[in-house]
């Protein structure tokens, strides 16, 4: 008892001091945590601005930060209240003072991210040197080969090589999946240094990293190389030579083809279909070695695909696309983009129902698959009579799903190897059951 | 930017192109090679600026100009009741955009071909002093071990 006694009395008259030296360590601690916080803060609403501006290119956050800001400002006079009165209470015991601290922390976290908000929209008014930044070099290059859309490619690839009538070898998949994606960044690269000053004019882009200087075109070349050099070469000799042509024809009909055809006729949706087509072609002759018809069905099932997700994202950017001279059906010729859109959704369901006769799936696939398809399809309607944004939107983000799902049915409806070799005749069978 | 610096600065987007402005570094032993590229860049900043400005200038204007007659041939005035600026729904301002881009084609294509050689040429020079800089550096540590 006496000993908490001297405790207690020993904290009260230390009272000031303690706050103080508090209030000192919080204010070290505020300036790290501003730092942190700063950039987790950026890489945050990065990551949010890139969604958000796929889905409303007129998203307005400026609003926002004042609102923010606005509830802070109540937040820190209770802070502040409490703090006057704690102080006496706070050199009680050890557990409190860490309490007081944490609330301290907590108030300056909030402000700090509030204020980063805010400081990031003036960051971007701020004049910057020009100098690779070695720290920040991993984001700028995961944006540079648009990352999310490579991570796309390859599990459209794995599709593909999953889907192939071979058994399933792991070092393959994983060798081919990763030249595919090595490759899928080397023309994202390109694609980007190919386009900084239509980029910074279309508010989907305008964040980019070549647009913003934080890269300079000599190392996003150096890196496109570095990326699609080994890639390429890692599907021809690892994998084998048809994949590996298949990778470098994809990358040169993406950047030499599609990206200048962009800017010169509507043809250029066509290709990008085709570009999109290529990656599960490539998982299927990674497995098998060759170009069978399943691969071309894969291929088709996601060349008609690119239509119903590509126009629904385009009627939305209108205003950009026309301002920055890209030509393409949506502004050029609408009637031509909503019929396109929906023929292939309609297609989609021919092709699913073709994957049985190819003895790709069993016959359970167009019939599961029919539901999805028949969604997609009524929508890819809806917007074919609408032809608004809502419906173009709704479009969208049925494709978003409708992709994963189509591919992740078909996968559970593939048809063994077994049951296969079971048509081609008894010696045959006889010699299958041998292999694992 | 700082008077001590010693790399280029990328400012804040053009309000009229939307292009970041950059102000180059100039090294007071400047190669003329290096030059040359400094003045590649500063030339296609220009152009570029030159281009979008005036491009994004012209898209303002005949958008307002559209806008206006089309309300005006509606019977409705610029400012509606409430005050607000009267705006046209997305499929009107369609035949807008399609105008818009079908108009300016040719000089688009002008514009690519321009830019596509600027671009080339910039990336070229860069690697080509990036290369004398790398064998520069590798002379002066081997005289360094030498000495």
């Amino acid at each position: 008892g006496l000993f908490v006694w001297r405790l207690r009395s020993a904290g009260v008259r230390q009272t000031p001091c303690r706050f103080v030296h508090l209030c000192r360590m919080a204010d070290d601690r505020l300036i790290t945590f501003q730092y942190f916080n700063f950039l987790k803060r950026m890489y945050v609403t990065q990551c949010n601005r890139d969604l958000s501006q796929r889905a409303k290119p007129k998203s307005d956050p400026i609003v926002s930060p004042f609102h923010e800001l606005q509830q802070l400002d109540q937040e820190k006079k209770v802070v502040h209240k409490i703090s006057s009165v704690s102080p006496v209470h706070q050199s009680w015991s050890e557990t409190s003072g860490r309490n007081k601290w944490r609330e301290l922390k907590s108030a300056a976290e909030t402000e700090d991210s509030v204020i980063a908000v805010g400081a990031e929209s003036k960051e971007d008014r701020r004049w910057k040197e020009m100098k690779l930044q070695l720290d920040d070099l991993p984001g700028i290059l995961a944006r540079l080969s648009k990352i999310k859309l490579t991570a796309l490619v390859v599990s459209t690839a794995s599709a593909g090589f999953a889907m192939a009538p071979v058994p399933f070898e792991l070092t393959c998949f994983l060798l081919a999946s990763l030249g595919t994606g090595l490759a899928s960044c080397a023309a994202n690269s390109i694609n980007q240094f190919f386009e900084v000053p239509f980029d910074s004019n279309m508010n989907r882009t305008k964040n980019r990293p070549l647009v913003r200087g934080q890269i300079s075109p000599l190392l996003a070349v150096c890196f496109a190389a570095c990326c699609g050099v080994p890639g390429i070469t890692l599907l021809t000799l690892a994998v084998n030579p048809l994949t590996g042509a298949l990778g470098a024809f994809n990358i040169f009909l993406y950047t030499c083809c599609y990206t200048p055809l962009k800017r010169m006729s509507i043809a250029n949706t066509w290709v990008g279909a085709v570009v999109g087509a290529i990656p599960p072609v490539m998982g299927w002759t990674a497995a098998t070695g060759s170009l069978d018809a399943g691969a071309f069905l894969l291929g088709g099932i996601l060349y008609s695909w690119q239509f119903p997700h590509f126009n629904a994202l385009s009627w939305g950017l209108r205003e950009d696309y026309s301002r920055g001279g890209y030509c393409m059906m949506s502004v050029t010729h609408p009637g031509l983009c909503r019929r396109v859109a929906l023929r292939h959704c309609l297609a989609l369901i021919g092709l699913s129902a073709v994957a049985p006769v190819l003895d790709v799936t069993t016959w359970t696939f167009p019939v599961i698959s029919l539901p999805i398809n028949l969604y997609i399809s009524y929508l890819g309607f809806r917007f074919y009579r609408d032809a608004d944004r809502s419906s173009s939107r709704k479009l969208f983000f049925c494709s978003l799903w409708h992709l994963p799902m189509l591919l992740l049915v078909m996968f559970t409806c593939k048809k063994s190897v077994l049951e296969r070799e079971d048509k081609g005749g008894s010696h045959e069978a006889a010699m299958e059951i041998r292999l694992p | 930017p700082p008077a001590h610096s010693r790399c280029d600065w990328i400012g804040p987007p053009d309000r009229h192109s939307h292009l970041r402005p950059v102000i180059f570094y100039v090294p007071p032993e400047e190669s003329a090679l290096e030059r040359r590229l400094r003045e590649a860049r500063q030339e296609a900043q220009a152009s570029n600026q030159r281009f979008w400005a005036r491009h994004n200038r012209a898209f303002r204007q005949e958008k307002e100009e559209f806008i206006y007659s089309r309300l005006k041939a509606k019977g409705l005035e610029m400012k509606d009741e409430s005050g607000q600026k009267a705006t046209l729904n997305a499929e009107e301002m369609a035949d807008f955009y399609k105008d818009f881009l079908s108009k300016n084609f040719k000089k688009h294509l002008q514009y690519n071909r321009d830019w596509y050689k600027r671009n080339f040429r910039i990336t070229f020079l860069m690697a080509q002093v990036a290369l004398v800089r790398a064998l520069r550096w590798l002379r002066r540590r081997k005289k360094n071990v030498e000495q």
